[in-house]
């Protein structure tokens, strides 16, 4: 049924019909669901871990001596001063200062930056940083197609990464990476995810993507790692409070919107494409909060939230039943007058008006 | 994925019994591309339902489908035991996850045979 219409297919793609996968259309790639319910998938990765495939997204690098230069004239954080092997998540913007994409950028030699992309941005990223880096010694180069996304997230990450890579992680730290061997091949390894739990992305050349695969489930296996799909990935960002480029970001609203604000560095030296529509627009009327449904039907994104006396308030922008809190959870942009945790709301379900509390994101967060 | 062979189906992913009290649930199909279920709203003992009008709601972690009334009629039971445990529907849709039995009363909808069905949902 679905996934017949994607036309690009994962390196990966043989081991998940091995698996029984059931396949989604997503931004063009035929990506696995589930393997067998998305509630048991979540559940495994806050309590042992999950094996993602994330081929999807896109790996764009950009190279040469200005690549720095490049990468903090085209995005709002400052990626020139990062050290060689931590990342840091930042935003392309429009000239006008809407979010164009979210990203996370590798530094992975002084002169080399892996910037990853949501799937469905891809292309207007690469074409986008190749536009931004007209005339500095850089050069830009999608390697999508011949890059594989494989993620191992859960708190026996750290146990069964160690145990494929025979690194010790501990000097490791989140938002860091750094080449490693899985089965014999080289990859890129970060402590990055997008979860709310201790996790690690394994960046590697797509025709080598199988063996490693491979060998981290084998490795896993006994340690309670599970396959996991996309439908999962989504319940689980939405606990840790993360926004998801196309319904909390997208290029009508700006970083400041989203009370992301801290990723624009208007510190950072130079101008940056979208600094002076930011500088003008840090004031903001919405605030991007949580929402806390009290009753058993989920807030979707869309629907309208209001004050019990039928004042619309603001909008949802994501919602799902919570797997691991047992209760309704949303992001919502609301007025500023009515963000505060505490406030009482009702949002309109599909006609009926279901309360729900404003409370503080995350909505899960992993004891350490 | 073929069906059951003594229910009809509806193009809307339901399935329902022959007989003047009919049982009605939803398909495997529909249940597997829901995910799993996790809250089903049910109407009433006593509501009256019209064919292909909206008289439930199924909700999965993902999504929120309407539960259609194949047939017109006067609902008699609900499963309770599926609104305690909405995961019925995808451990045993055709079974212990039914949903609703309709007192039939006027005309069908449209119902689909089970190779009609079949047929549908292929590929």
């Amino acid at each position: 049924m679905t996934g017949l219409g994607a036309s690009r297919r994962s390196p990966l793609h043989v081991q998940h019909v091995a698996l029984g996968a059931q396949f989604t259309d997503f931004a063009g790639w035929s990506m696995p669901l589930r393997y067998s319910s998305e509630l048991a998938e979540h559940k495994v990765v806050r309590e042992a871990a999950g094996l993602f495939d994330l081929s999807h997204m896109g790996e764009i690098e950009v190279t040469g001596p200005e690549a720095g230069r490049v990468l903090d004239y085209a995005l709002v954080g400052a990626i020139g001063s990062l050290a060689v092997g931590r990342a840091r998540y930042t935003m392309l913007c429009h000239t006008n200062g809407g979010v164009l994409d979210d990203l996370v950028v590798y530094r992975q030699a002084e002169r080399k930056f892996l910037v990853v992309a949501n799937a469905s941005n891809a292309v207007l990223v690469r074409a986008l940083l190749g536009e931004r880096a007209h005339g500095l010694a850089a050069e830009v180069t999608d390697r999508s197609a011949e890059t594989a996304l494989i993620a191992v997230q859960g708190p026996a990450s750290a146990e069964i990464v160690t145990a494929v890579t025979g690194q010790d992680l501990t000097d490791l730290k989140y938002y860091a990476g750094r080449p490693a061997v899985i089965a014999g091949h080289d990859v890129f390894l970060a402590r990055t995810g997008y979860t709310g739990e201790d996790g690690f992305e394994v960046y590697v050349a797509a025709e080598l993507a199988g063996a490693v695969w491979q060998r981290i489930a084998e490795t896993g296996e006994p340690l309670g790692l599970k396959p996991a799909g996309l439908a999962c990935r989504d319940t689980l960002r939405l606990e840790a409070g993360m926004p998801l480029y196309g319904n909390e970001l997208h290029v009508g609203v700006t970083p400041f919107d989203a009370g992301l604000g801290r990723v624009v560095r208007f510190d950072k030296l130079g101008d940056f494409v979208g600094r002076s529509a930011l500088e003008a627009r840090t004031h903001t009327t919405r605030a991007l909060v949580g929402l806390a449904g009290k009753s058993r039907r989920s807030p979707r994104a869309g629907q309208l939230v209001k004050l019990a006396d039928g004042t619309v308030v603001g909008e949802v922008t994501s919602g799902a039943p919570s797997p691991t809190l047992g209760h309704p959870i949303a992001l919502a942009y609301l007025d500023h007058a009515h963000a505060d945790a505490g406030t009482q709301v009702v949002v309109d379900v599909r006609g009926h008006a279901e309360p729900a509390e404003v409370v503080a994101v995350p909505f899960y967060k992993r004891s350490r | 994925m073929s069906v059951p062979r003594e229910l009809s189906y509806t193009k809307d992913h339901e399935w329902i019994t022959e007989g003047e009290v009919a049982t009605v649930g939803i398909t495997a199909y529909a249940a597997e591309a829901l995910g799993d279920v996790v809250f089903v709203q049910l109407p009433e003992v006593g509501a009256v339902v019209s064919a292909g009008e909206t008289c439930g709601e199924i909700e999965s972690t993902k999504s929120v489908s309407d539960l259609l009334a194949p047939v017109a009629g006067t609902v008699t039971e609900v499963n309770q035991a599926v609104a305690e445990d909405p995961a019925l529907l995808n451990s045993d849709p055709f079974g212990a996850g039914w949903l609703i039995k309709i007192n039939r009363a006027g005309s069908d909808g449209e119902l689909l045979t089970p190779d009609a069905y079949d047929e549908l949902t292929a590929g």
